[in-house]
């Protein structure tokens, strides 16, 4: 199971990173926006997608939207930990094709709860 | 404020009498006299126009004096305190990130020593069991009395280090104080420029009355509405708890989305 984080912030991949290790995913990488997130994917075979929302360069939002346009990464599953917590903006990442939405400040127990939930589903 | 009322009732009432005069003189037929309160008219509302510039212009000055922004000043960047307010906005994204890694690290460090000591407990804890139910030998008894030894030495350095560094963790967090001062510093002058900028609309308004001058509100208010697409992202939402439009907590934002069929 190989995992992208994507985040601005080194310390959010990193708490993020700390806590996908204590879940058992070792294997991941990490890119600081959607522009350098991008070639990762296509090149990198990854099994899954962490990505912030608000970001310089590319945004979450619009990294989610060139995934499910990419014939070969439309099927990655996509979670969202982000601040952003406008209704409009849960609803457009939903109808954008997120597989889970995690607002910040966030807990392990959460974050654990939603990978779970969104392999489940891939799987079953 | 009140010299400004003052001479702006000063504008109005000239001119109403001017204009009274302006139709006298029109119904008498006198369109010299006309003409020239015509002129009269323009010249008290001119005044009033130029009268109301000049003080924007004035305080415009006063504003760039304050906060020290003219450009053309040595050392500008030095003493504007705006370029002085992102500096130490700055000081405090470097502290917290700082801070944050610090503690990481002393997270990541202490781990590997407590899931040791944790682990190693299990097995000895497991292997006297079986010597408490006689089901080892001496030599295996042996083996764990060697073992007990070396993890009491290494239990008991093990948490030596591990409270160190707990007590790192908690001087990282000294950085709440020096940003918090900062930060009250910051807020305090963003309040000062807010109460600048109003008064300066205030006058830039009466500078609007005098030359005529309407702007489209509707038209204002719609070019703001779109800069703020909220697929450009706003950061964290500060009471969102009293907000009808934002999901609150992690709860609010599972039953949108079970509500949308997740």
């Amino acid at each position: 199971m190989k995992i992208l984080i994507v985040d601005d912030f080194s310390t959010m991949r990193r708490i993020i990173k700390n806590l996908l290790r204590d879940l058992g995913f070792t294997n991941t990488a990490e890119a600081d926006d959607g522009t350098t997130a991008l070639p990762m994917l296509h090149s990198g075979s990854f099994d899954f997608l962490v990505t912030d929302w608000n970001m310089p360069g590319m945004t979450g939002i619009d990294l989610l939207r060139a995934v499910r346009a990419d014939e070969r990464l439309k099927h990655l599953p996509v979670l969202m930990v982000t601040a952003e917590a406008k209704r409009d903006q849960i609803i457009e990442a939903a109808q954008a094709g997120v597989n889970g939405y995690v607002v910040k400040p966030f807990t392990a127990q959460v974050l654990k709860e939603k990978i779970e939930k969104i392999f489940e589903r891939v799987n079953g | 404020m009140e010299y400004d009322d003052c001479a702006q009732g000063d504008v109005e009432s000239t001119l109403k009498i001017h204009a009274r005069q302006l139709v006298d003189s029109l119904e008498h037929g006198d369109f010299g006299e006309a003409v020239q309160l015509i002129n009269d008219i323009n010249k008290v509302r001119d005044r009033g126009l130029y009268h109301e510039v000049g003080k924007l212009t004035r305080e415009l000055h006063n504003a760039i004096v304050n906060f020290q922004l003219d450009p053309r000043v040595p050392h500008a960047k030095e003493v504007s305190q705006i370029a002085d307010a992102t500096e130490r906005l700055n000081y405090v994204v470097t502290m917290t990130e700082n801070a944050a890694n610090r503690t990481m690290d002393l997270v990541e460090q202490s781990s590997p020593l407590v899931n040791g000591i944790g682990s190693e407990a299990q097995r000895l804890s497991a292997d006297w069991g079986r010597f408490m139910r006689r089901e080892l030998g001496a030599d295996g008894f042996r083996d764990l009395a060697k073992r007990i030894e070396l993890f009491l030495a290494s239990s008991e350095r093990d948490s030596v280090q591990v409270s160190a560094h707990l007590n790192d963790i908690l001087l990282a967090q000294d950085y709440q104080d020096l940003t918090g001062q900062v930060i009250k510093r910051v807020t305090q002058l963003v309040t000062e420029v807010e109460s600048n900028l109003l008064k300066l609309v205030l006058m830039a308004s009466q500078v609007d009355r005098f030359a005529g001058i309407e702007h489209d509100h509707a038209v204002l208010r719609a070019e703001q509405e779109q800069q703020k697409k909220p697929s450009h992202g706003e950061g964290p939402q500060i009471h969102a708890d009293k907000r009808e439009d934002v999901a609150s907590n992690q709860d609010d934002v599972d039953d949108l989305l079970s509500s949308l069929g997740f």
